[in-house]
């Protein structure tokens, strides 16, 4: 393995890191005017390490997963996945976003570029297979969502939100970071697999607190109860794109660390954090169906709802087999299609004057105003409440078969009939948008790109998304299986 | 003789009244990160103390890498400060309420 090998593996990651910096100095030069083109940059420059690493994915399905410089960085089957989802996300996002800011004239190029930084980090964070590497990526995405959250810079409540999520997660990164120095004294090493050589012989107290902030902190980050309390705030004070970005791309570098955290260096001791992801699991569900129930604002309720759907996720790991792992990527790749959806359908919702419409009240009756919305979200919710046809459907249910082949019977189903209060505030939306008196009659006009990317999420979630499970089914099963393939 | 054990609880100590500084702070939001700033010294004393009795550099290097993240870390905090300053007039701890639900 020798240095060469090390960077072509890590090509994505470096092409980006240059274009970004490249960026970053046209951006300086030509101020406010370039932002569009730098963002089209950007675009490209994601679209490239999308197609790079879907290329890799090819090899590592064949079995040529390799490590880069030493045992820092991992490039395999299940980064790979992962890292296609992030890119798909972050592009996605960046389509969303020049038109939301240019009504407010504040589009300016170093949001892109900020996009970029943090697309590198999350890519870091899911090849990460050293503590060192892990908790460099993890603050690079931080510290470009710490901005992002606040750029919207004359609205007090972005400023909040920003204010709100640095301190919360500081303080996660800080425990993680508390939990790492414990893992690394107890270990005696900061590698995986070293952590899980040193484990298997020696598994003390102190090692069990390590581990146990570790993962406290990285729950922090995907937002499981009892950490999510941040979440419905910085959500709904952070601009709609931003937003969109949280609930997708950064949520799925998260889960896919914490996977790769939970199998590979702790892996040996399932027994000791599998009780806390099954509370965290149920919680998260219970919590995320019961919170929304009352919320007026949709981007709140969207909020809740992706912790609902972190309860799902957790449901996969909590099995703690390649079963599980692998439906906890299916379902990951189900959600970012549905959230980038349902996020876009909101950023489409303005009235003529351009403000944005974010309540229950504003959607009232839109089935007769803009049909075509209504039916795109009406597939969309259906498809978060995990009704049969929609491709939603099919994530649930490879989690609580995972859950069910590991022998959590009660596990899965007590996480069904969550799911069914779940299900609750998703046909009220429905309820809202096709029974209600509508309010006063607007119409929207939105770019092209967030149809687009409605369309395109709407197709996915649709029954026709059901011709992607073989392909998707194969990928995800590699993917799992080289968690389990550590000696 | 001052061994490991030592360290450790120190660190442990200032861990705790990082987290309590964040939680219990009721007055405004420059002493929230100096407590983050607090946390982030406590891991890096557990670090270079481990790093000591395990004769072991990994340690060393990885406390170099927490202090330059806890740089950027602190400027952003403070530009983000800055930011919520101009738009409400205070940064008063009372005053982050606008957003609940």
């Amino acid at each position: 393995m020798g240095y060469a090998n090390s960077l072509y593996l890590t090509s994505a990651e470096i092409g980006l890191s240059i274009t970004g910096l490249v960026l970053l100095l046209v951006t300086a030069w030509t101020g406010r005017g370039a932002a569009r083109i730098i963002t089209i940059a950007a675009a490209a420059a994601l679209f490239g390490a999308l197609v790079f690493t879907a290329f890799m994915m090819d090899d590592t399905m064949r079995g040529l997963a390799g490590y880069a410089f030493g045992d820092l960085f991992r490039v395999d089957a299940f980064s790979s996945l992962s890292k296609i989802l992030i890119y798909i996300a972050t592009i996605a996002c960046l389509v969303l976003t020049p038109h939301y800011f240019d009504r407010r004239g504040e589009y300016r190029g170093e949001y892109p570029v900020l996009m970029l930084f943090s697309a590198v980090g999350m890519g870091m964070m899911v090849s990460a297979t050293n503590l060192m590497t892990l908790y460099i990526g993890l603050e690079m995405s931080s510290l470009a969502s710490y901005v992002l959250a606040s750029f919207a810079r004359s609205d007090s409540r972005s400023s909040e939100a920003g204010l709100k999520y640095f301190v919360l997660g500081g303080l996660a990164s800080g425990i993680i970071l508390y939990g790492i120095s414990l893992v690394y004294g107890f270990s005696g090493t900061t590698s995986y697999d070293g952590i899980r050589l040193a484990f298997d012989t020696q598994f003390n107290t102190g090692a069990v607190f390590g581990v146990v902030f570790v993962l406290a902190g990285v729950a922090f980050k995907v937002a499981a109860v009892p950490f999510h309390m941040w979440t419905p705030d910085v959500y709904e004070g952070a601009p709609t794109p931003v937003t969109t970005f949280f609930a997708s791309a950064p949520k799925v570098a998260a889960v896919a660390m914490l996977v790769r955290l939970a199998f590979e260096p702790f892996g040996g001791q399932s027994g000791s954090w599998q009780q806390i992801v099954i509370f965290a699991a149920l919680a998260s569900i219970v919590v995320g169906a019961l919170g929304a129930i009352g919320q007026q604002n949709l981007k709140r309720l969207l909020a809740y709802s992706s912790i609902n759907n972190v309860g799902f996720i957790l449901i996969g790991l909590a099995a703690a087999t390649p079963q599980g792992a692998s439906a906890v990527l299916v379902y990951l790749a189900i959600y970012v299609f549905m959230t980038l959806g349902s996020f876009a359908a909101l950023l489409i919702l303005r009235d003529p004057e351009g403000d944005k419409l974010t309540s229950f009240a504003d959607i009232a009756g839109l089935a007769t105003r803009s049909p075509a919305l209504a039916w795109c979200l009406l597939a969309l919710m259906f498809s978060l409440a995990g009704i049969p046809p929609l491709f939603g459907f099919w994530g649930k249910f490879v989690v609580f078969q995972a859950a069910v082949q590991a022998d959590m019977l009660a596990l899965a189903a007590i996480g069904i009939a969550a799911s069914v209060i779940g299900a609750f505030y998703y046909i009220k939306f429905v309820k809202v948008m096709f029974f209600d008196e509508p309010g006063e009659v607007r119409s929207f006009s939105a770019p092209v790109g967030h149809w687009a990317v409605l369309a395109l999420s709407v197709l996915v979630v649709s029954p026709l998304g059901y011709l992607l499970t073989p392909w998707l089914g194969r990928m995800a099963d590699a993917a799992g299986l080289t968690l389990f393939a550590i000696p | 003789m001052i061994g490991i054990e030592h360290y450790v609880v120190v660190s442990a100590i200032l861990f705790v009244l990082g987290v309590l500084g964040i939680f219990l702070n009721r007055k405004n939001i420059i002493v929230i990160l100096m407590a983050i700033e607090l946390i982030l010294l406590s891991v890096n004393l557990n670090l270079v103390a481990f790093s000591a009795f395990l004769n072991d550099l990994v340690g060393q290097i990885f406390a170099m890498f927490v202090l330059t993240v806890a740089a950027g870390e602190a400027a952003i905090g403070l530009a983000i400060l800055v930011i919520y300053f101009r738009g409400r007039g205070t940064i008063a701890v009372d005053s982050v309420d606008r957003l609940k639900g």
